[in-house]
């Protein structure tokens, strides 16, 4: 019942005293999300922190610029970890009780300290107590650039007011489709446009159904995972697994090819991770600038940004609200099945049954985690992806900790994010609710 | 925050530097018709705007000028008839036709995105852009600051329009559409969230914009406004014009023309005879979700046998207060006591069957069950008692025994009490709201908008409901945003300005006292300011 709301939706802005934008509901609590981190981080990382060293491996052997490993004391980098996390908790109790807000900066440093924390923490749990960044941000690669493209499929549809919740039908519909086309043309590219139009194909059912005929966003989007997930797996039994002379010539797709860029390849763990990329890579990286550029700073953005916030605003200045909104759904479309396109053509070299494996809904958690925009979404996806990566890095590095519980951290930092204690995370106020002229 | 509306209007604007002459436009509508379904909204309409006229479209709530203002700007297609541009005819198949030919709309509930500044506002859909489609928000901004200087606005072209007051949201709706050219503005209900004194600054700044040669149609069923600002006024009931008036035309003439019958436009009272204090409130502060006090400390008292009416523009804390008598809150602090009892902490059954009466000011949300038939609703709060209820099963019969009897004293029209209430007007649901409340022994009464969006006919019905049960001895608790509706009703006038008691006077006081009171000064600073009018009054801001 909406009597205890404020502000029932489509009336007037009142006071701002009463019911406007104010401080966000909460950023009240960041405080105190940020104290139990440092005592977490006092008794943890400092108190409890293993003796000995954690060595980071920066340089592979055959690479051009020799960095020297890093070391550090274990426990004494934890008590530093453990003081800087305090000092700055303290201050932010401040500034919220003399200014009612955080300095952005605040939070924006105590995440990465707080994080490197941790990882030294780990480390230097580990039998070996060494473990290579290389290795951690290359193979977090693979997880995140499906990621970040299912999370700008998911800001270009959200932003414009239409969720998408099909991202992992999308991907498991390019990853299908690239497989097949690049196995059948033998043309890697012919691939990677193949996976672009299975997701608009996908994008396309999203559209008639949610936009059309406004059936419910969240359950067209649920019941199209289910049904690509069968309809590829249905195919996968009846065509990818038929051998002729014994080879399975319908899944074996040809490899988009690793195109290093010279000298930027060559700088330490940054190269490797971001230069020594295929086609798809460097796409990610040109989309997710491109994305924000778009959004933020053009005509196009704008008017996307007003039909997910206020649509009746748009058309009432002659902006077509539906038609924004299904462009930018099959747009988005076209972006996921690239991301799923990566699995078959990049990470993996042949496909199988729902091997995206729910990553769809990660990127989903990213698109929140990131607020809506791509460049936080996608360094959400490098969190996700390096945190999934840790858990096997750390199993060679033999540590105590189950890898499963390292793997859930992120999500639960996510809900977190969602529920608003850590900083404050909004969507589009239009988002998923179609828009019928009335 | 910013007070609005307490320095004169007149010294205060500054003289137009560059006036921009806007060319007029003749717009003509002829035989206007729109129908949704079975319901015609518009009937064969006719309605001429001369240019450089303030043309003004008088009608209740419901009688269709929205809709034939949403066909004039394109949002809605007109089911028959033509609209004439200069003598010819156009077609508009969506908002931004209307808007190339210089037709402009301020909406009655704003179309303004809040998150975005009042540039990007002004902007959105008429954006200037580099190459590559890139914005160019300084020119927007250099147009926003011309308009501004050119009318005496205070805008900043980089506030975000969220945290604006709405008189100020008005302002940048006006912008909105004088950045596109606009040469006929079509304002829709603009006073339905201002105070006294900002709806004069908007009537000025409406002749202005006359004296600039753009053409303003304005829509409202407040006879006052249309008399004091009109050059002509036409009369729509029921979706038909049924006659153009002057606007020295008397006043009972035009309501009558309004309604279709002849009203009494003042209600008879008799005096209050207020009996001893049962209803107090004590010290009461409301906290939203967001942690913002919108009910701030607020301490007032009703007799019985007196109607408190509780004045102030929409969104100031009446909601709340209103919600935290019932209930509905949940962090309330202070006291709410009825004839002794505490009623702070108590649930909504509690607070009810202390002998609490509340009408909800959103009927169809809060008051009613809209698929629920008409019975059923009359029944919602004593479902559960006799003669409603025996052990687990209604009693059909009685329910209806009792629909039966309310029907006939409240004057509901309907066919049969069976039907979903969703099907009755706005009046007549409101009267089932009130047949319900009124329909037990009440402690206190309280009405939040009793008569929004309600036709005359019933308002005099309903007023005279409520004054009945005040001659009953109950204690009566008003909360309008309709000033006129709260001087009509009340034997004392409590205002809220952001949350806060700007203080209680009697209920004859002023429209320009209380009018001051809504923006913001105390009952004291208010008086002061009307007896010394030049005086600027030093505070800190709130």
């Amino acid at each position: 019942m909406s009597t205890v709301t404020t502000q029932p939706a489509g009336r007037p802005a009142g006071q701002p005293a009463v019911a406007g934008v104010g401080p966000a509901p909460g950023s009240r609590r960041t405080p105190i999300v940020l104290a139990v981190l440092a005592a977490v981080a006092i008794v943890v990382f400092a108190v409890l922190g293993p003796g000995g060293q954690a060595t980071f491996r920066i340089s592979q052997d055959n690479d051009a610029w020799q960095v020297p490993n890093l070391v550090l004391p274990a426990k004494a980098f934890g008590v530093a970890i453990a003081v800087v996390c305090t000092a700055l908790a303290v201050l932010a109790y401040r500034q919220m009780r003399a200014n009612g807000r955080i300095a952005k900066w605040v939070t924006l440093t105590y995440a990465p300290v707080f994080v490197v924390g941790l990882l030294v923490w780990i480390v230097g749990g580990t039998t070996t107590q060494n473990i290579t960044l290389v290795g951690l941000f290359t193979g977090a690669m693979l997880i995140t650039t499906p990621l970040v493209f299912g999370s700008l499929s998911g800001v270009l549809c959200e932003r414009s007011g239409v969720v998408n919740i099909a991202i992992e039908g999308q991907l498991l519909a390019g990853a299908f489709t690239a497989a097949l086309v690049a196995s059948i043309t033998h043309n890697a590219f012919a691939g990677l446009f193949a996976a672009a139009a299975a997701g608009v194909a996908v994008s396309a059912l999203l559209a008639v159904f949610s936009i059309k005929y406004v059936v419910n966003q969240i359950i067209v989007g649920v019941v199209l995972n289910v049904l690509v997930s069968g309809l590829t797996g249905f195919l996968f039994e009846k065509i990818m697994k038929t051998s002729v002379n014994g080879a399975t010539i319908y899944n074996q797709p040809a490899q988009l090819p690793a195109l290093p860029i010279p000298l930027l390849s060559e700088i330490p763990v940054i190269g490797p991770m971001l230069f020594r990329q295929s086609i798809i890579g460097y796409l990610m990286l040109v989309l997710v600038a491109a994305i924000w550029f778009g959004l933020f700073r053009t005509r196009w953005g704008l008017r996307i940004r007003a039909v997910g916030e206020h649509p009746k605003a748009a058309d009432t200045v002659g902006i077509n609200v539906n038609r924004t909104r299904v462009r930018n759904v099959l747009a988005g479309g076209a972006v996921a099945g690239i991301g799923g396109a990566y699995f078959t053509l990049v990470a993996v070299s042949s496909f199988s049954k729902d091997m995206t494996g729910g990553l769809g809904f990660i990127a989903l958690a990213a698109l929140i985690f990131g607020r809506w925009n791509p460049i936080g979404a996608a360094l959400a996806a490098l969190l996700f992806g390096v945190a999934g990566n840790l858990q096997s890095i750390l199993s060679l590095a033999g540590t105590p900790i189950d890898g499963q519980f390292l793997a859930m951290l992120p999500y639960a930092l996510t809900i977190l994010a969602v529920s608003g204690f850590v900083g404050r995370s909004r969507a589009p106020a239009a988002d998923g609710q179609p828009y019928v002229k009335g | 925050m910013r007070r609005a509306g307490i320095a004169g209007p007149a010294h205060r604007r500054p003289p137009a530097p560059t006036p921009r002459w806007v060319e007029s436009l003749k717009l003509e509508l002829k035989g206007i018709t729109k129908s949704f379904g079975a319901l015609v909204a518009n009937d064969h309409i006719d309605l001429v705007v001369e240019p450089g006229q303030i043309h003004s479209l008088l009608g209740e709530n419901g009688a269709g000028k929205s809709t034939l203002m949403n066909v004039l700007y394109g949002l809605h297609q007109p089911t028959s008839g033509e609209i004439h541009v200069d003598g010819s005819a156009v077609a508009f198949a969506g908002p931004a036709d209307a808007m190339a030919v210089g037709i402009g709309m301020v909406h009655q509930h704003f179309m303004l995105v809040p998150v975005f500044t009042v540039a990007e506002n002004v902007a959105l859909g008429n954006e200037s852009t580099g190459r590559g489609g890139i914005l160019d928000l300084d020119a927007t901004r250099r147009r926003i600051r011309e308009i501004s200087a050119q009318f005496g606005f205070d805008v900043d072209p980089d506030a975000l329009v969220g945290e604006l007051p709405v008189g100020v949201q008005q302002r940048v709706e006006i912008i909105k559409a004088l950045a596109r050219e606009a040469k006929v503005l079509i304002l829709d209900e603009p006073t339905a969230v201002l105070t006294p004194q900002e709806t004069d600054e908007l009537m000025d700044i409406m002749r202005q914009l006359k004296a600039n040669g753009t053409s303003i149609v304005f829509i409202s069923h407040k006879l006052r406004e249309v008399k004091a600002v009109s050059d002509k006024i036409t009369v729509i009931r029921r979706g038909k014009v049924v006659g153009t008036a002057d606007p020295s035309a008397p006043t009972t003439e035009l309501a009558s023309m309004m309604v279709g019958r002849s009203v009494s436009l003042t209600l008879e009272k008799s005096a209050a005879e207020p009996g001893e204090t049962t209803f107090a409130v004590t010290n009461l502060t409301v906290t939203n979700d967001a942690g913002q006090r919108v009910v701030d400390d607020v301490t007032f008292a009703v007799s019985r046998g007196e109607i408190l009416g509780i004045a102030g523009v929409q969104g100031n804390g009446q909601t709340e207060l209103a919600e935290a008598v019932l209930g509905l809150r949940r962090h309330v602090r202070g006291s709410i006591t009825l004839g002794g009892t505490e009623l702070v902490g108590r649930s909504v059954r509690e607070v009810l069957d202390a002998g609490v009466g509340y009408v909800p000011e959103d009927r169809q949300d809060d008051g009613l069950v809209g698929g629920f038939s008409i019975a059923e609703n009359l029944v919602l709060d004593l479902y559960k008692q006799r003669p409603f209820s025996r052990r687990a099963t209604l009693d059909r019969a009685a329910i209806a025994a009792n629909a039966a009897a309310k029907v006939a004293e409240f004057d509901v029209r309907t066919l049969s009490a069976a039907d979903p209430v969703a099907t009755l007007s706005g009046g007549n649901q409101q009267k089932v709201v009130l047949a319900r409340e009124l329909s037990r022994p009440l402690k206190l009464f309280l009405a939040s908008q009793p008569t929004r969006g309600v036709d005359v006919g019933s308002i005099e019905f309903l007023h005279k409901r409520i004054v009945a049960e005040r001659d009953a001895g109950t204690p009566v608790l008003i909360v309008s945003t309709e000033l006129d509706e709260v001087l009509e009703l009340s034997d004392r006038i409590a205002v809220l300005f952001a949350g806060k008691l700007m203080g209680v006077v009697p209920g004859k006081s002023s429209r320009e006292l209380l009018g001051l009171m809504m923006a913001g000064l105390t009952v004291d600073e208010a008086r002061a300011h009307l007896d010394h009018p030049d005086a600027t009054i030093e505070r800190e801001p709130a």
